[in-house]
């Protein structure tokens, strides 16, 4: 390859790329494995039952098959994440449709698939508990609650107080590769896994967990990674440790590769939320006070749901002060299937509350929505309702005019809104949406720090310099962005580094790949890492080689000054340090600034290193004769820190930005007595390249001295903001209030009917008495009980409750 | 690999093949396989055997015919879309043909699969009502000729014989100046199963509605024309009043579904909504 | 039941089920794993190859009807004529996770032999049947459409957009 330029803000092709579009990246089934065995799967037809009777008859299973129920484990039955209580399989009660009850493998995957006949499952019912009303029966998976200020007599002196109730339904990844995994047992009795997954080192720690190996025991490497977006942060321990049962049951290397079917009935999803708002604001639009609910449906087991609480209280507030702010958090279990780690974990769901309730007040007051969040918008040195104090990159205001000036935001807002009532019959409903969002970058409140996570970097042969971290690259682009960081950290050329294969027997634990901070937390300890162990080269150099100038790297070259000629590569240097002083390695591990500080209990403090900032204008176009609505364009504005690489950064927007418009228009689990109904691509709809708007991508730039050469994590961003701004844009356009995504054809047309009943509350609502607001949001049909009789919906209505 | 494989035939001629069918009765007829294979080998047809009519030439291509065309069952989507001669005279088909899954699917899938199928969400199907076309099955009592009317007969169930081929389609010169127009209601904007089709042919003359043929699908168990909606307009100048009379006889006419795609409410509502929508086009062509 | 096609431009002569997918022929038998399985029902286009030049999806052809047909998958296609737009599109962000990439890489070309300049529109019609989750598509309409039309690089500080 071509030695490409590295430099910070350039955008050199993604090393991986060409073997990636040529079809030699190998993926976690395609890696072809002597010896290899299928697994397959058998789960539960039922959301709640007890498993009265499990035996495998191998006659049945149609040949050579083995069979593994919760019987046969050797270790405890639980997937290690945040605790244990995910059970690897099912053992006396099945908590969910698709729970796994038992595992086969066989010689091929067409084998695998028929051995499952010889497993014989006997079910006797027990009630299911499908909904939020009815889950508050069962206990909680997880709870929050955070207060400032005084919020009762902040509502009370309040001129108007708004109140609304939003909700958000499931998501699917639909990463374009399945879940898969490889594992087997090797003659000295270690483990090994191989296959799709963000963190070896989650799989690692829920595989020495569930079989009771020393650590050095069990290896775990990631594959090529076929898009992951949080699907592949939780679900691969689990798949792990099925294939390890397996292979240990087999004695020899087996795959479990789910084919999209399945992989969408036993993966997790992101949870469906219902967001409550009770905003006190003074007559000019400022926000006194926030008093806000959030009601998660986490499905069967905890997962990762308390973090995506955290996450989801963290950012429920939105980008805007008041200091009076009140919120609980509450994860409610059903019998469904388990939700779980979905890119941008929690902030999705409670952005679009926020951001429509910021909509909801400006209708009320007469203001438009540029104006309400003018008002509002947080900037540097103010305090979030955490008390955290913002840094100066706090980019909100800036975001929010660069995309109401790109856009002519205020001015065709208001020419949508007066257009409505006079179109002619037939012409497309024109509409334009704004959503100001944020996200914090990093682990939540005291994580990186607890981890402390470590890089190390090392002299390797030839005088290179090996990184070792167990970043994956899922997409996002950490093979292209490690090098540029560690080639201008360290003075070097591209050539002078080479990235390890996430593999645990060679990697330390430098982090799950989650959370947006790959390139902020672990590139910013690639660059210590880096130059550290540049520099200790150098110096060596210059006492050794050079009468102890003053010498510098650049580009791979020594130079004694400015202007000098080279003195000589740096791996010529590196060469001869192994050689004449030896092996030379250096662990950075991440240090979070010391004055930050996060209080758990409280939730008071430093909740994140820091927040990228963003503002999207959406325009659509709905057919009056379908109320299909059609993204015209987005302009998305992003304060990123720095984009290390401009177009991988953008493209993490781009893609983003999209993956949010589907779940605001089109994407859509239909759930009923627990099951899924749309588990295939044909019916579980995700936005074609004909669905997609032109997404005009703006990077606003305030470098951030705790990232890396200023950048900031930028991969669950665009995930908040697209999908308050795209109802937005359909509300302006229609005038049918969108409290509720996704806002598909059939919702708004129940939507248009109810607010055609309606017509003069749903004024009330927005325009006179504080409360009415929610009465009239409560009045309005649920969409999906006629599309779905005795469907499980993510909230029902207040009333209720 | 299982030692039984099934028979597999692949013959170069109508003949041929009615040969193969009347030895072995039960052989799956196959062509671009798009609906067939789904799901993969876990859903292998029968060990009876397989009949592949895709080498068939006669059954491939368009053809002039009578002031019509004639299209044989196993010309691809991708044929007809680009056809001149579907494009100039059979718009709507070429339209339905157009949004029929992506490229792929399009090189792969035949109209005469899309009628064999005889799935609820065929695009085509509105669109072969409307036009009134017939099919031409043949078979070993020779060939008979079937109106796409009396051809499809169920949900997944069609007029041909268990050793009847589907060979042509043709497709009948519309009336003189005929508006044709097809639309698709989906999820996404393309790569969709239907929520709702509907297929128009109507002529204007001296202002008035002359003749109006509505065909609808995805809103009952096979696709259906709608009398009294046509009815309801015929005679009428194409204008506003024409157009919502026949909107709301055509959503009177079906008692569509809740399924996994849509709503019975929404769907019946769009159909009001695009039947008004085309009648008003007769008015203003585009 | 036996089967000759050219794959790649090689011959091979192959027994299997009449039924069985040209997509696991290509992945298992042929160790040509480049072709990928995003959905297994032809919604999701990650299976594309060429038969006899037109674009189809490797997992609805029977190999029943592979006989006497030419088949050309993404690694010759890559390493083939298509080279340089390869290169192009990686460079223009048109690749992330890659899964879907081979299928597109594969439609796309098919299309510039056809229309080397096509539009916007042209490219994502012809690109409806491939499911991408990571870019938005906008890299690969980047990568494809014609430079004049507004396909939009991403803009920073101090550049006009």
């Amino acid at each position: 390859m071509t030695p490409q330029t590295s430099a910070i803000g350039t955008s050199p092709p993604r090393p991986d790329g060409f073997a990636k579009a040529a079809g030699e990246a190998r993926y976690a089934d395609d890696l072809a494995v002597p010896g290899l065995w299928y697994g397959s799967t058998v789960r539960s037809p039922h959301p709640h039952a007890r498993l009265a009777e499990l035996s495998w008859q191998p006659l049945k299973a149609g040949g050579e098959a083995v069979c593994v129920t919760a019987r046969d484990l050797p270790g405890p039955n639980g997937v290690q994440l945040i605790d244990d209580s995910w059970p690897v399989l099912a053992a006396g009660v099945v908590h969910h449709v698709g729970e796994p009850v038992a595992l086969v493998a066989a010689p091929s995957r067409h084998a695998a698939r028929a051995a499952r006949e010889g497993v014989a499952a006997l079910y006797e019912p027990l009630p299911p508990v499908l909904t939020l009303e009815e889950a508050e029966s069962l206990p909680l998976l997880a709870s929050v609650a955070m207060e400032t200020g005084a919020v009762e007599a902040a509502l009370a002196r309040a001129e108007r107080v708004i109140e609304g109730t939003y909700r958000t339904g499931y998501q699917e990844h639909v990463y374009i590769e399945c879940q898969g995994m490889t594992a087997w047992f090797e003659p000295d009795g270690g483990l090994a896994a191989v296959g799709s997954m963000q963190c070896p080192y989650y799989v690692h720690k829920a595989l020495v967990h569930a079989f009771g190996l020393p650590a050095e025991a069990v290896r775990v490497r990631a594959s090529a990674v076929g898009g992951g977006f949080g699907g592949k942060e939780d679900f691969p321990s689990l798949l792990a440790i099925h294939a390890a049962l397996l292979a240990r049951a087999a004695g020899r290397p087996v795959r479990l590769a789910y084919d999209r079917g399945e992989d969408i009935i036993g993966t997790t999803k992101r949870h469906p939320a219902v967001v409550r708002h009770r905003t006190g604001v003074s007559a000019d639009g400022r926000l006194l006070a926030m008093d806000i609910e959030i009601v998660l449906d986490g499905g069967a087991y905890r997962t990762l749901s308390p973090v995506v609480l955290s996450r989801a209280l963290l950012h429920a507030f939105g980008p805007y002060r008041c200091d009076n702010v009140r919120i609980r958090g509450r994860v409610l279990q059903t019998h469904t299937p388990p939700n779980g780690a979905f890119r941008g974990f929690g902030a999705p769901q409670v952005e679009f509350a926020a951001e429509r309730q910021m909509d909801r007040i400006a209708r009320a007051l007469g203001l438009d929505p540029f104006e309400v969040r003018e008002r509002n918008v947080v900037g540097p040195g103010d305090r979030l309702p955490t008390g955290q104090v913002l840094d100066a990159t706090a980019s909100a205001r800036l975001c929010l005019e660069e995309a109401a000036a790109r856009t002519r935001f205020r001015a065709r807002w208001r020419e949508c809104e007066a257009a409505r009532p006079g179109r002619r019959d037939g012409e497309p409903l024109a509409g334009i949406g704004l959503s100001l969002y944020f996200h914090g970058a990093g682990f939540t409140g005291n994580g990186e720090r607890a981890m402390r996570s470590p890089v190390i970097a090392r002299l390797a042969d030839g005088g290179r310099i090996e990184v070792l971290t167990a970043m994956t690259d899922m997409g996002q682009g950490c093979a292209a962005v490690f090098p540029q960081i560690a080639a201008a950290a360290g003075g070097l050329a591209g050539e002078d580094l080479i990235f390890a294969e996430p593999d645990t027997r060679d990697v330390p634990d430098s982090g799950p790949t989650v959370a947006s901070r790959t390139t902020m937390i672990v590139g910013g300890a690639i660059a210590q890492a880096v130059a550290e162990v540049a520099g200790q080269v150098v110096a060596w150099w210059s006492k050794a080689r050079a009468g102890g100038a003053a010498l510098r790297l650049q580009g791979g070259e020594l130079y004694a000054a400015p202007a000098s000629e080279g003195l000589a590569t740096f791996r010529a240097a590196a060469s001869a340090y192994l050689a004449e002083v030896g092996p030379l390695a250096v662990t950075v591990r991440h240090q979070p600034p010391a004055e930050h500080s996060f209080d758990e209990a409280r939730y008071q403090g430093d909740a994140y290193p820091t927040y990228a900032w963003g503002a999207d204008v959406v325009e659509v176009e709905v057919d009056p004769d379908t109320l299909a609505v059609r993204p015209v364009a987005v302009t998305a504005v992003c304060e990123v820190g720095r984009a290390i690489h401009p177009v991988l950064c953008a493209g993490q927007i781009e893609g983003g930005t999209l993956q949010a418009l589907g779940f605001a228009l089109m994407e859509e689990v239909k759930v009923n007595a627990g099951r899924y109904l749309n588990d295939r691509l044909a019916t579980y709809i995700i936005p074609t390249a004909q669905d997609s708007p032109r997404i005009a991508v703006h990077l606003l730039e305030r470098p951030w001295e705790g990232g890396p050469f200023g950048a900031k994590g930028v991969g669950e961003l665009p995930m908040d903001g697209g999908a308050p701004a795209a109802a937005a844009a359909i509300e302006n356009a229609t005038g049918i209030a969108v409290a509720e995504i996704p806002a598909t054809p059939e919702r708004l047309y129940e939507w248009q009917r109810a607010g055609e009943a309606s017509a003069a509350r749903r004024e009330a609502a927005y325009g006179q008495d504080p409360g009415e607001g929610a009465v009239a949001e409560t009045e309005r049909p649920r969409a999906g009980q006629a599309a779905e009789p005795g469907a499980s919906q993510p909230g029902q209505p207040e009333a209720a409750r | 690999m299982s030692p039984s494989l099934p028979p597999a035939f692949s013959p170069r001629s109508l003949a041929e093949a009615c040969g193969y069918l009347a030895a072995e009765p039960g052989l799956v007829r196959v062509a671009g396989c798009t609906d067939l294979m789904v799901a993969g080998q876990d859903r292998r047809p029968p060990a009876a055997g397989l009949l592949d009519l895709t080498g068939i030439a006669e059954i491939r291509g368009i053809q002039e015919a009578a002031g019509g065309l004639t299209v044989g069952a196993a010309t691809t989507f991708s044929e007809l879309r680009r056809s001149p001669a579907v494009r100039a005279r059979f718009p709507a088909l070429a339209d339905a043909a157009a949004q029929i899954g992506g490229w792929q699917i399009q090189n792969r899938a035949t109209l005469g699969g899309n009628l064999a199928n005889a799935s609820p969400a065929g695009d085509s199907l509105p669109v072969l009502l409307a036009l009134e076309a017939t099919v031409v099955a043949a078979g070993p009592r020779g060939q008979r000729e079937i109106p796409y009317g009396e051809f499809h007969l169920g949900y997944r169930r069609t007029a041909l014989a268990p050793d009847e081929i589907l060979a042509w389609i043709r497709l009948p010169a519309p009336p003189a100046g005929a508006v044709q127009a097809f639309r698709k209601v989906g999820p996404r904007a393309a790569q969709a199963i239907s929520k709702v089709m509907v297929a128009m042919v109507g002529t204007v003359a001296d202002g008035r509605i002359a003749e109006l043929r509505l065909a609808a699908g995805s809103v009952a168990p096979i696709p259906v024309r709608l009398p009294g909606a046509e009815a309801a307009a015929r005679g009428l100048p194409p204008d506003r009043q024409a157009a919502e009379r026949a909107g709301r006889a055509a959503a009177a006419a079906v008692t569509p579904i809740d399924d996994v795609r849509s709503t019975a409410a929404y769907r019946a509502w769009v159909l009001e909504r695009v039947v008004r929508r085309l009648v008003l086009g007769l008015g203003s062509p585009p | 039941m036996r089967v000759e096609l050219t794959v790649n431009g090689r011959a091979v002569a192959l027994d299997g089920h009449p039924m069985e997918r040209l997509l696991d022929v290509l992945r298992e038998r042929l160790s040509l794993p480049g072709t990928k399985e995003g959905c297994g029902e032809g919604e999701c286009g990650a299976c594309a190859v060429l038969l006899d030049g037109e674009p189809v999806l490797s997992c609805l052809v029977p190999l029943l009807q592979c006989g006497g047909r030419r088949i050309d998958t993404v690694e010759a296609i890559a390493h083939g004529p298509a080279r340089g737009f390869v290169e192009d599109f990686v460079a223009a962000g048109g690749v992330q996770c890659g899964a879907c990439t081979p299928g597109i890489v594969v439609t796309a070309w098919a299309l510039l032999q056809r229309n080397p300049s096509p539009t916007r529109e042209q490219v994502a019609e012809a690109l409806a049947g491939n499911l991408c989750r990571c870019t938005g598509y906008e890299g690969i309409f980047r990568a494809l459409a014609r430079k004049d039309e507004d396909s939009h690089a991403p803009s920073r500080p101090g550049e006009t957009s």
